[in-house]
């Protein structure tokens, strides 16, 4: 079994060692020890800067930062940096297109006892819908520290969403060879009755439902839509030609997120039965974790049962 | 200041007017109010204060200007194509589909805009952003932004004052436009903002009132500015809506919309008065 790490904890370790490598700032606000920027505060305190409780004036800042030629990071929780300042990363970054990366942590569901006003389920949505914004919400450990990397090699404002929970590091042992590449979606294996494109924490109980399915007899394709805008259409579109049904799997709203963004993509390209598992248009709740992830179906059982249903609509 | 630069600046200010009533009367909307009220200012910062230079708008050591107010635009563009960013005639495109000159600043579009503007109290942070980075890089520039009264009724104002004002931003100054208007009538009616001078004070701030429109009053508080260590200055400048246009001048229904053609020509006759007294004073 991978060790288990959370992607929020390999996103303050990858700012401290690639400080040393590239030249960015980072911001914070109040939550440098929840969102671990504290490691590179701790490393390099003169090129961070808490902004307090304010969220909206810390994306702003960023936009002006960035607006000087200097790449920065702009940290919170997933909630109060997609949600709150939903207005000002349109318009301060996204329209601008600036060099900002705004970083939401305890994203959704996972975050467990909090409830659900901290368990933001719709920024990927929020996101999303900005024009030019990247947006990468990576599936564990080893692949949070490499999307940092490649944001700070890539132009345009970016957001990546990481969690609080800690989640199995799979992609060592999966895939020797791993690469991370802005908008590649990463086939964790290969199936031919139908594919399951996840992303997040849901990409290691994807893996785990492809198991409950190949012991019936069941051939499924594991994706890893690890930047969900650009979207791989390419690779979404060979996997539905080849499979003929699919299902989504996000620990995010079934409303514009992941599910909703390969609907959009296989509607227009290659119609396809898509049936998404994620948070069914309603808020969480507190409680501890393998709790919320049973009621709110985010579970590999409910993958498996997503697949055979989809398998049954092919024509 | 000597008279003949405070006549040059008169008539320049003048210009910058001209300019702003040639575009929102051709985009046939607009916001002429804001825009000739801070007239004055926007003279003195492109024409005085500030280190630019048009030939290279994206010089990595230029002071920055951030219009928080976005939405008075025209008086941007017209300060910037008189002094050579752009063509001046091109003020006449303002708001249509074909031109660069959109209702609200665009960094991307325009040259010499230095930040995206026109959602009210972003532009002031994120010139609280660029003031941080200079200090980060040791960088000597300086960083300029115009708030509206009206504007300082949202909360990112204050977020963006604390920030500064925390941070010791001594290279940045804020100008606060008091003209006393906003779109839905006087701000103390619609949601009172005052006193700027206590709150901004109360921040941390140095505060230095002045009258908008006298240019001596302008060059001193900018001089004070450059002065203060450790902290930020905001300018209060209490200033006329509308000055300049006998019939916009204090009227909130200027605020946000076009002469037709009739007032159009009353309001360049104004102006054209004001050049032709200017010239013949020595």
């Amino acid at each position: 079994m991978a060790d288990k790490k959370a992607t929020r904890e390999a996103y303050g370790a990858a700012l401290a060692e690639l400080g040393e490598k590239y030249d960015f700032l980072v911001l914070d606000a109040d939550l440098a020890a929840a969102t671990k920027t504290g490691m590179f505060k701790k490393k390099f305190p003169e090129r961070f800067f808490d902004c307090g409780i304010a969220e909206g004036n810390m994306v702003s800042v960023a936009a002006g930062i960035a607006a000087t030629g200097k790449k920065v990071f702009a940290t919170s929780f997933a909630m109060f940096a997609a949600g709150r300042a939903y207005e000002q990363i349109r318009n301060s970054i996204g329209y601008p297109h600036l060099n900002v990366n705004i970083v939401g942590t305890h994203a959704s569901i996972t975050v467990g006892e909090d409830g659900a006003t901290h368990q933001c389920s719709e920024d990927l949505a929020l996101m999303r819908t900005i024009p030019g914004m990247t947006v990468i919400c990576p599936a564990d450990a080893t692949e949070a520290y490499a999307a940092v990397e490649a944001v700070l090699n890539h132009d345009g404002p970016c957001y990546l969403r990481f969690g609080r929970y800690a989640v199995p590091n799979l992609t060592p042992e999966l895939l020797p060879d791993y690469k991370f590449e802005l908008g590649k979606g990463i086939t964790y294996r290969e199936g031919s009755d139908v594919a399951i494109v996840a992303n997040g924490y849901m990409v290691h109980l994807a893996l785990e439902a492809a198991d409950i399915l190949a012991a019936e007899g069941i051939s499924a394709e594991v994706i890893n839509i690890h930047t969900i805008k650009p979207i791989d259409s390419e690779l979404l579109i060979k996997a539905a030609k080849k499979t003929g049904a699919v299902v989504t799997a996000e620990e995010h709203s079934v409303i514009g997120g992941l599910g909703a963004a390969v609907c959009e993509c296989l509607s227009e390209s290659c119609p396809t039965p898509v049936l998404r598992v994620g948070v069914e248009d309603t808020f969480g709740r507190s409680g501890q974790v393998p709790e919320l992830l049973e009621i709110y179906g985010l579970t590999a059982k409910n993958i498996a049962d997503k697949a055979r249903r989809a398998i049954s609509l092919k024509k | 200041m000597e008279h003949s630069k405070q006549k040059q600046l008169k008539q320049i200010a003048n210009n910058l007017r001209i300019s702003i009533i040639e575009g929102v009367y051709n985009a046939k909307c607009g916001h002429p109010g804001g825009s000739l009220s801070i007239a004055d200012i926007m003279t003195y910062l492109y024409f005085e204060e500030m280190n630019i230079n048009p030939e290279n708008p994206g010089d990595e050591k230029r002071d920055r200007f951030v219009l928080s107010k976005g939405h008075t635009s025209p008086a941007l563009y017209a300060a910037l194509a008189e002094r050579g960013f752009f063509p001046k005639e091109d003020i006449k495109t303002l708001r249509k589909t074909a031109s660069y000159l959109q209702g609200h600043p665009d960094m991307k579009g325009v040259p010499g805009v230095d930040m995206s503007t026109g959602s009210l109290g972003l532009g002031f942070s994120a010139a609280c952003g660029m003031a941080l980075s200079a200090k980060v890089s040791g960088d000597s520039y300086r960083v300029y932004t115009v708030l509206g009264d009206g504007e300082s009724e949202e909360g990112q104002v204050w977020e963006a004052a604390m920030f500064a004002a925390h941070y010791k931003l001594d290279n940045l100054v804020a100008i606060l436009d008091l003209n006393g208007l906003q779109i839905d009538g006087a701000i103390t009616e619609v949601m009172n903002p005052t006193p700027h001078d206590e709150k901004f004070r109360a921040f941390g701030w140095n505060v230095i009132t002045i009258d908008a429109h006298d240019f001596n009053e302008i060059e001193a508080a900018f001089a004070e500015a450059k002065t203060v260590k450790d902290k930020p200055t905001v300018i209060i400048a209490k200033s006329v809506k509308g000055k300049g246009v006998s019939y916009m001048e204090n009227a909130c229904e200027w605020h946000g919309q076009a002469p037709k053609e009739d007032l159009y020509r009353v309001a360049i006759a104004d102006l054209l008065k004001i050049e032709e007294e200017l010239a013949k004073e020595d």
